[in-house]
């Protein structure tokens, strides 16, 4: 019976790819592949020695604009929270920014940085620094405040009370945007690879379309990217799990 | 919060503008001193939108772009929330289904782009088909835990009244996972337009995002393209601000946190 | 102990522990402007218990939060041995129901809170000390989302103890908890008390609550919140709840403050 209800899902997916070698043989056309077809793509890429190579440059990419904007936007957005003038005055600029959809910075990217890795990694520095300066604003301004007061009142001079009481407390909120950010990131780094550079994921998609309708190498490559980003996703949240972060998960 | 004195009312005012008014003096001077023919001034960034409005083209791609978020976020909300309840509802058929959307929802919905041209040519369609996936999965999953995390005393309360099991999801579960649900949706929308811009960029030949990558290509028109990317980020604005009113109505305002 | 202070320093015995000096509080929020307190001036004399009572919303947690320093007063000035009260001092220590606890620390790590001057083993004595004192024996390392409401309100408690203060501020600490639990900690508070002589500011919306614990419960009126009347419970401890002297100081507070004392 366990067993029974574990295996529903396998089951389900592999009713799906059945459903999809049917549709594809079926289908005269033929520029579609079948779900063996992209096994065998991927295979091939593996044995090119592509796919690693790829894989190595998004992943490059995104920890490199991710983590600038992580270092810098995180900070700054508990120091805009902490200080009501600070906020006043930057929140409508954030406001703003943000919902420029980071793609369209891409001429200025190139403007700026030329065609290549650092006009990418700009790129999702910008996609991950607007969510994550926001998100770092309002758990400064979230924090209740008999918190701030009892850890005044046991006399802790500002810098401790940054560590042991501020840090804390944003903590939980902050990893719940970092996970959200980082799948931005993702998005964004597939996006700039189809546009703005010559290697990586995005670029494979691209590349294996327009050179040759080589649709196979299409579907793996969106498969390896919803397998990258569902792994990144599931780190984050393991992070979110750890017991000294759970409190504020488990209650209400 | 952490100063004892309140800012005065004055101040509400006076911080925004000078913060802005000193972005704009730092990115004037620095064209000025660094002398670049290529990167426009705050002026002539003024200007390019005075002359886009002028054209008459800039409202077709406006236009065209709000068209194409409408229906395809639409589209996702009509699709997606009835699914994501019925997930959230039927937890043996969410763990079924479980695993495919998670493989594919961290898909970017930009790498559907040559899968979406198959299907749908280049045009109209692969572009709205694209904001459908970018903002169906958030959606989905939105509604899944929005409905799993409604406390069950509420269903036990909803079941002591008698309530038959459609009324129960109608009465009681819908409004509860409401907040969360909502939550969901304004992510999504935020999604479907940075989605819409790259769409956009690549697969048709109108809207705002054609409009930064045309006054690129055609030209090097960078005072355009600093003049589209403002409009995207103004109307972004003003979709979020929309989208947040749905959060201060009361009846559902209760799910969002009174922030002390 | 009051005859030995007297002895040793008499101006000192003299000059109360807390004085509170024609303090008064206007909120002003949208340029409107609302007076909370009014002129309050009260005098708390070392090791003694006092409790703060009045209508809900009328300004009592304000008036606490102004003696701690953490809100600054219109009006008026706060002394505490004779020195102008500018903001929180580890020597007094606020207790906020119990939603002051960190849930981010276990029970241990919140005892330990205010304890980073000391040495590690002083510390761990400290905190094993007050986990024994207020019976958290095994939950050192349990986190407050694993408490009962009871126990977060001991921990908190214990927390404040920890660092040794000279006066502890209350702030409707039982409000939340069930009437057993509360009784019991009431009885476990004025054992503190007689024990450790802290001077306690104490504020309730409970008036059996004051009448039970306080040395001088001090009624307020309705917002602004000016002292009405201050009345000196002159039973000696234990008190008996049922003692005519009891019903008859209880049922003069209700009438006080405006309620009937039959239902």
């Amino acid at each position: 019976m366990g067993l029974l209800v574990r295996l529903r899902p396998i089951a389900f997916i592999g009713t799906l790819l059945v459903l999809w070698q049917v549709a594809v043989s079926l289908n005269p056309v033929h520029i579609l592949p079948s779900p063996w077809g992209v096994m065998r793509g991927i295979v091939d890429l593996l044995h090119h020695g592509l796919l690693f190579k790829y894989v190595v440059a998004s992943l490059f990419r995104v920890s490199w604009g991710f983590s600038l904007a992580a270092i810098l936007a995180i900070p700054l957005g508990l120091a805009i929270g902490w200080y009501q003038r600070a906020n006043m005055a930057l929140h409508p600029l954030v406001q703003v920014f943000r919902p420029i959809s980071p793609l369209a910075w891409i001429p200025l990217a190139i403007l700026w940085f030329g065609v290549g890795d650092a006009a990418s990694i700009f790129l999702i520095f910008l996609g991950s620094f607007f969510p994550l300066l926001l998100t770092a604003i309002n758990a400064v301004r979230n924090i209740p405040a008999v918190y701030i007061s009892a850890g005044r009142n046991f006399g802790l001079r500002p810098v401790d009370l940054i560590f042991r009481v501020l840090y804390p407390s944003v903590v939980p909120q902050l990893l719940i945007g970092l996970r959200i950010t980082l799948g931005v990131a993702w998005l964004v780094v597939v996006a700039a690879e189809m546009i703005a550079v010559d290697s990586g994921l995005g670029f494979l998609i691209v590349d294996a379309r327009n050179a040759g309708n080589r649709y196979d190498l299409v579907v793996a490559g969106m498969m390896i990217i919803g397998l990258i980003g569902l792994l990144l996703d599931t780190g984050m949240r393991s992070l979110e799990n750890m017991k000294s972060f759970r409190w504020a998960y488990s209650e209400d | 919060m952490n100063s004892l004195a309140e800012p005065k009312s004055w101040e509400k005012v006076f911080w925004p503008v000078a913060a802005a008014t000193l972005l704009l003096a730092v990115w004037h001077y620095s064209v000025r001193w660094t002398a670049t023919s290529i990167f426009p001034s705050p002026l002539q960034v003024e200007k390019g939108i005075v002359e886009l409005f002028h054209k008459h083209v800039l409202w077709q791609d406006i236009v065209s772009s709000l068209r194409r978020v409408v229906i395809g976020f639409g589209a996702a909300t009509v699709v997606g929330v009835p699914l994501g309840l019925s997930l959230g509802w039927y937890p043996a058929a969410n763990q079924v289904v479980n695993p495919v959307m998670q493989i594919l929802r961290p898909i970017s919905p930009i790498a559907w782009i040559p899968v979406a041209i198959i299907f749908f040519g280049v045009g109209e369609y692969a572009a709205i088909f694209l904001i459908f996936l970018g903002a169906f999965f958030p959606i989905v999953v939105a509604c899944v835990n929005g409905v799993s995390n409604v406390p069950s005393v509420y269903r036990r309360a909803g079941r002591n009244f008698g309530l038959a099991p459609s009324q129960l999801l109608a009465k009681v579960v819908f409004p509860a996972a409401l907040p969360q649900i909502i939550v969901g949706l304004r992510l999504a929308l935020g999604i479907a337009w940075l989605v819409v811009v790259a769409a956009e960029m690549v697969a048709v030949d109108s809207g705002l995002g054609y409009l930064v990558i045309d006054s690129r290509n055609s030209g090097k028109r960078y005072d355009l393209v600093v003049a589209a990317m403002l409009i995207i980020g103004v109307i972004g604005l003003a979709l979020d601000l929309g989208i947040r009113r749905l959060e201060t109505i009361k009846s559902i305002r209760w799910g969002f946190g009174n922030g002390s | 102990m009051a005859l030995r202070e007297v002895a040793l320093s008499p101006q000192r015995a003299l000059a109360a522990k807390l004085c509170v000096n024609h303090l008064s509080m206007v909120f002003t929020r949208d340029g409107k402007s609302t007076p909370v307190l009014q002129d309050i001036t009260l005098e708390v004399s070392e090791g003694e218990f006092v409790c703060l009572v009045g209508p809900s919303g009328c300004g009592k947690s304000t008036l606490l939060n102004a003696i701690g320093g953490l809100l600054a007063p219109t009006a008026g000035t706060v002394f505490i041995d004779n020195e102008a009260v500018r903001g929180p001092d580890p020597r007094r220590i606020f207790v906020f129901q119990e939603r002051g606890v960190f849930p981010w620390l276990t029970v241990e790590g919140n005892i330990a809170f205010g304890l980073f001057k000391l040495s590690r083993s002083e510390r761990e004595e400290r905190v094993a000390h007050y986990v024994k004192m207020v019976g958290l024996q095994g939950f050192e390392e349990a986190y407050p989302s694993e408490l009962s409401g009871g126990m977060k309100q001991r921990l908190e408690v214990a927390r404040a103890l920890a660092v040794n203060p000279d006066m502890l501020y209350l702030d409707e600490p039982f409000g939340a908890l069930d009437s057993i639990t509360r009784h019991i900690m009431r009885g476990e508070l004025l054992r503190i008390w007689e024990t450790e002589r802290k001077t306690i500011v104490f504020v309730t919306h409970d008036i059996d609550e004051a009448v039970q614990l306080a040395d001088r419960v001090v009624i307020l009126s309705a917002r602004p919140a000016a002292i009405q009347r201050i009345v000196n419970i002159d039973i000696s401890h234990p008190r008996d709840i049922s003692s005519p002297r009891y019903l008859e100081l209880r049922d003069g507070i209700l009438q006080q403050i405006g309620l009937a004392h039959k239902i």
